[in-house]
């Protein structure tokens, strides 16, 4: 009986919860080491999602040497007309104008992959599907009710939601496309991913460089102790 | 001007107790020799306080005390000044590090008596050490200004509140206005980077005052000083520099490098360290779906969120930290180590492990009506370790405990049987290749697991006896 008590005791806390019906996220590919496509993330940004969303935290000279880019071709290429290099990347839209249009104002997106992670702005990205009740006639698969229009539509084309009943309560299963965008599935993917790569990039511009850094930091660490451990052995060789 | 030099060390020292000093507490301090990995944390955590020291103050030369700047500042420290990402995550990983450490070196306390007679004020000292840290980490944890740092601290001072008739007060004044603002991060401020570490100094020089008057307990629980050599040092006692000097050394290279890896690959933690709702800034608009606390107060978090009624709540928070206190007078056993104890003891000490360690995951996850059962029935086993301490500790049937220490397998002493059991589980087998030659091959063998997995569960039944 009491033997019982204790195997229960050391199963019941990690069986109580059950999986919450949540959509399943899809997998970006991220690697920051891919200047390319962070370079094409930045542009996309500035071109996309610059509009309203700001991302004050980072420097357009920062990403020119993040990304090895000449200064010129940063301003010139993917900063909008009239910013400086030192300038962060600040959003032209009024946020008082911004919450009257959207009924919230736009986030900065500085650092939305730590908060959201990777794979949820992935995924986020490509779910949005038409819904005449909504004011901007999408929602979100990922986030119900979301106050953002889909910016990327003409680029991904529609899309409708295949809805079933489970349980009495309307379940999305998935998302149809309606009608093509100017971009092949494979391509608007490649896009989102881009995007999305940069801001994760964005979110810990240091990343890279402190992952890199990070093995002769515990090479060293590594030396150190066997050092230290040859030491105490020959200190504590007189003790039995 | 070798002279000079002399002279003037001469000059110090005659003003000065220098030799004393290092006499009585480095080279001729007498720590029993046969101290093993449970007792690294205690330097280590020394090693965490001085990280915590030189980290905050280089964090403080750019952070901005102020609501509207303080989230700004942070990220400023993490990408345009120089080292300040790697100055920061040293101080964040350093805090839920801290954590670790200590609650370890309170466990060493727990299962080899540290806390008996006559070290009951070190533990006293040790316990409002812990206090002390709680009230620095909560207190510095609103200083990002992010969302969690916001409603953390607006669910816990709201706590205050429970207390009857001068609740509403008490929180007013600690917030220093309605709701959690630039007031109150202000005075936490303060009170982080200067007044909480003053308080932890001075407990950690008490601390270790009181440890060296009695002097340090053992993994067997006896008193050193109770066999002495005819100059009277005792013979089971080694100075602790050089020798525990330099034994703490390795221990703080294996800790950094965990700590090293932590900082340079997973700084978050999976959320654990760094929340990722921490990120937004702070928003007394908007609430946050689900608000936790970070790890190391989650087991109190949960029995908190146990008690149906808030004060009551309360009341049973702060009693889990206060039942600690009391653990030197609740122990009426008069074996210290957990070597020579009963077994209801030992069964005691497991059913506390898993109640700790499951109140501090529930605490992590939203309230849910089985979550909250668990948790009711985790706390009852927390607080019944210790009120019915007095009981089961005094029917306990203990060991015979030697008047001498005993000496155990070092790390280096238990390799060859680590060998021995790896060709065991993994023995040579003759096998076919693809060209019908026959070689010899490592294959996992069956019944060898089998057998092990045996003895491994009746080395544990006897090991709880």
């Amino acid at each position: 009986m009491k033997k019982l008590l204790y195997i229960l005791l050391l199963v019941v806390p990690f069986s109580v919860y059950s999986a919450g019906a949540e959509v399943e996220l899809e997998d970006a590919d991220i690697d920051l080491s891919d200047v390319q496509s962070l370079e094409r993330g930045a542009k996309n940004y500035v071109t996309y999602c610059l509009g309203c969303h700001s991302a004050q935290y980072i420097r357009y000279k920062r990403i020119a040497i993040d990304l090895g880019l000449d200064e010129d071709k940063v301003l010139n290429d993917i900063a909008p007309l009239g910013a400086g290099i030192y300038d962060q990347m600040h959003s032209a839209m009024n946020p008082k104008d911004a919450s009257k249009w959207f009924g919230t104002t736009p986030p900065d997106l500085s650092l939305i992959a730590r908060v959201r992670g990777a794979d949820w702005l992935y995924t986020y990205l490509k779910s949005f599907y038409t819904d005449p009740s909504r004011p901007y006639g999408v929602n979100n698969r990922v986030f119900e009710d979301v106050g953002m229009p889909n910016v990327l539509w003409q680029l991904q084309g529609e899309q409708t939601a295949s809805i079933k009943k489970i349980d009495g309560k309307p379940v999305i299963t998935k998302l149809i496309p309606k009608d093509n965008g100017k971009m092949s599935e494979k391509e608007f993917d490649r896009f989102v991913n881009d995007l999305v790569n940069f801001l994760v990039y964005i979110g810990e511009p240091v990343q890279l460089e402190r992952k890199s850094m990070g093995k002769y930091v515990l090479f060293y660490i590594l030396l150190f102790t066997i050092v230290a451990y040859l030491l105490k052995r020959e200190y504590w060789k007189d003790i039995h | 001007m070798k002279n000079k030099i002399g002279q003037c060390t001469d000059w110090f020292l005659c003003r000065f107790p220098l030799v004393k000093l290092w006499n009585e507490h480095m080279a001729h301090y007498y720590a029993p020799k046969n101290f093993n990995i449970w007792y690294f944390f205690g330097s280590l955590a020394l090693f965490v306080l001085v990280n915590q020291f030189i980290t905050g103050i280089l964090l403080t030369m750019n952070y901005k005390p102020d609501a509207e700047l303080a989230f700004d500042s942070v990220e400023y420290i993490m990408r345009d000044v120089n080292w300040g990402w790697l100055v920061r995550y040293m101080h964040s990983t350093g805090a839920s590090a801290f954590f670790i450490v200590v609650y370890l070196h309170m466990f060493r306390g727990l299962i080899y008596g540290s806390y008996k007679q006559p070290r009951e004020l070190i533990w006293i000292f040790g316990m409002l050490i812990f206090v002390a840290l709680m009230a620095e980490a909560f207190m510095g944890y609103l200083l990002p200004w992010g969302q969690m740092s916001y409603w953390g601290a607006q669910v816990i001072i709201s706590l205050f509140s429970a207390i009857p008739v001068i609740g509403d007060d008490l929180s007013l004044w600690i917030r220093g206005d309605y709701v959690i603002s630039d007031a109150t991060l202000n005075r936490f401020f303060a009170f982080h980077v200067i007044a909480v570490p003053l308080v932890l100094l001075i407990l950690v020089f008490l601390h270790i005052v009181a440890l060296h008057e009695v002097g340090s307990n053992n993994p067997d629980g006896i008193e050193i000083k109770e066999s002495k050599d005819p100059f009277g040092v005792p013979v089971d006692g080694i100075p602790f520099h050089p020798y525990y000097t330099v034994k703490d050394i390795v221990g703080i290279g294996v800790f950094l490098f965990f700590f090293a890896t932590v900082i340079f690959y997973m700084p978050e933690m999976g959320g654990y360290f760094l929340e990722h709702a921490n990120f937004i800034p702070a928003d007394p608009l908007k609430t946050p779906e689900h608000i936790a606390p970070v790890w190391y107060f989650t087991p109190f978090y949960a029995i908190l969120r146990a008690v149906p009624d808030k004060f009551a709540g309360v009341i049973a928070m702060g009693g889990a930290i206060v039942v600690l206190f009391l653990l030197p007078w609740l122990d009426r056993c008069k074996v210290k180590s957990i070597r020579y104890r009963g077994g209801i003891y030992k069964k005691a000490v497991l059913l506390f492990i898993i109640s700790f360690i499951g109140l501090g995951y529930l605490g992590t996850q939203p309230a849910t009506p089985g979550a909250t059962l668990v948790a009711r029935i985790l706390t009852v086993i927390y607080f019944g370790f210790f009120l019915l301490m007095p009981l089961y500790t005094r029917w306990e049937k203990t060991k015979p405990v030697p008047t001498r220490l005993t000496h155990q397998p070092s790390l280096e002493e238990r390799v060859p049987g680590w060998i021995e059991f790896f060709n065991e589980i993994f023995p040579q087998t003759p096998v076919k290749d693809s060209h019908g030659n026959t070689v010899m091959k490592r294959r996992p063998d069956r019944t060898a697991m089998i057998n092990a997995l045996i003895r491994f569960a009746k080395k544990l039944k006897e090991s709880l006896d």
